[in-house]
């Protein structure tokens, strides 16, 4: 492993914020990681997800989650969006390059990307 | 699945899912072989549901939540002329010591051997996934070894959670640089 001691300079700057962190998360971004989602190419989704929230210095407002199959496999990677008092978004057919869409147009600008959800694809 | 490490992501899924607060994930190569270890202390299955899981014709209807797994990684293991093996304990039938191991060994040289692929990725996301979990894993090959013990990272970390972004890349730039050594041997 790499040394420890990196580990405990995480820890020396991160004090404050792991407090700042409770009660928050305004945003929560769920990727289906089942075997269908797996099989579909989920894990660089999410792992551009985790990155990108961090990046864009959105960590205090967005939490990134995995959860089972939704149960739409057809669709997968998917990945829903949801926020305090707005209906459910949910993104399908996910790559890394557009989970960097999401991160900068939704989950920063607060514009839903209308064509990479589902009612785009039942249309 | 495109690559090993998908199989061994989606697997340690289930042990995520099965209440485990210990999961191991251990590699270990020869010149012909790949030998894979999910072990976990989780809440087991009986003898007929192990017995379900891995028959695909069976697994759909009686275990929905453990679905298509098992199977896919059973055949990536016997495709390649190697073998599959799954045991468990029950929680009902050992309340004190229980959870679940699968085995898979592949014959690396086999035509139809699924190359391991981004393991590291993996690695990450099941911290990611499950950040109070202890997990232990270890890729083997003769004397060199890439290790990662959860539990010792947070002997170090104290209060500061796995899923932290600073911790996770911690983790796969940690992996990274044992495997740059790793791969040259």
């Amino acid at each position: 492993m790499k040394s420890l001691a990196e580990l405990a300079a995480i820890r020396e700057r991160m004090k404050d914020k792991v407090v700042l962190r409770e009660g928050s998360g305004d945003i929560r971004v769920v990727v289906g990681m089942a075997t269908c989602g797996i099989a579909a190419g989920a894990r660089p989704v999410l792992n551009r997800f985790v990155e990108q929230v961090s990046a864009q210095g959105l960590a205090d407002k967005v939490t990134v989650t995995q959860t089972g199959c939704i149960g739409i496999c057809q669709f997968e990677p998917v990945v829903e969006v949801y926020e305090a008092g707005k209906e459910k978004v949910t993104y399908v057919k996910m790559t890394a390059e557009k989970a960097d869409e999401v991160v900068e147009k939704h989950l920063k600008g607060g514009k839903v990307i209308g064509e990479y959800t589902i009612s785009a694809m039942n249309a | 699945m495109k690559e090993l490490s998908l199989n061994i992501l989606d697997i340690a899924q289930n042990s995520i899912k099965a209440g485990a607060s210990h999961i191991g994930v251990t590699l270990d190569e020869t010149d012909e072989t790949l030998s894979l270890s999910i072990t976990d202390d989780g809440c087991g299955m009986t003898a007929d549901v192990v017995r379900g899981v891995t028959d695909p014709f069976y697994t759909t209807r009686t275990t929905r939540s453990v679905g298509m797994g098992i199977p896919l990684l059973k055949l990536a293991a016997e495709q390649t002329g190697g073998s599959f093996s799954i045991e468990s304990v029950s929680e009902l039938d050992d309340p004190s010591s229980h959870g679940t191991t699968v085995r898979a060994q592949f014959f690396k040289n086999h035509l139809d051997f699924t190359p391991l692929g981004d393991v590291v990725s993996t690695v990450c996301t099941l911290i990611q996934g499950a950040p109070d979990v202890d997990w232990h894993f270890c890729h083997r090959r003769g004397a060199d070894a890439v290790e990662l013990d959860t539990a010792e990272m947070r002997a170090v970390l104290g209060d500061v959670p796995l899923d932290s972004f600073e911790v996770l890349d911690w983790i796969r730039q940690s992996l990274l640089e044992e495997y740059a050594g790793f791969n040259r041997q």
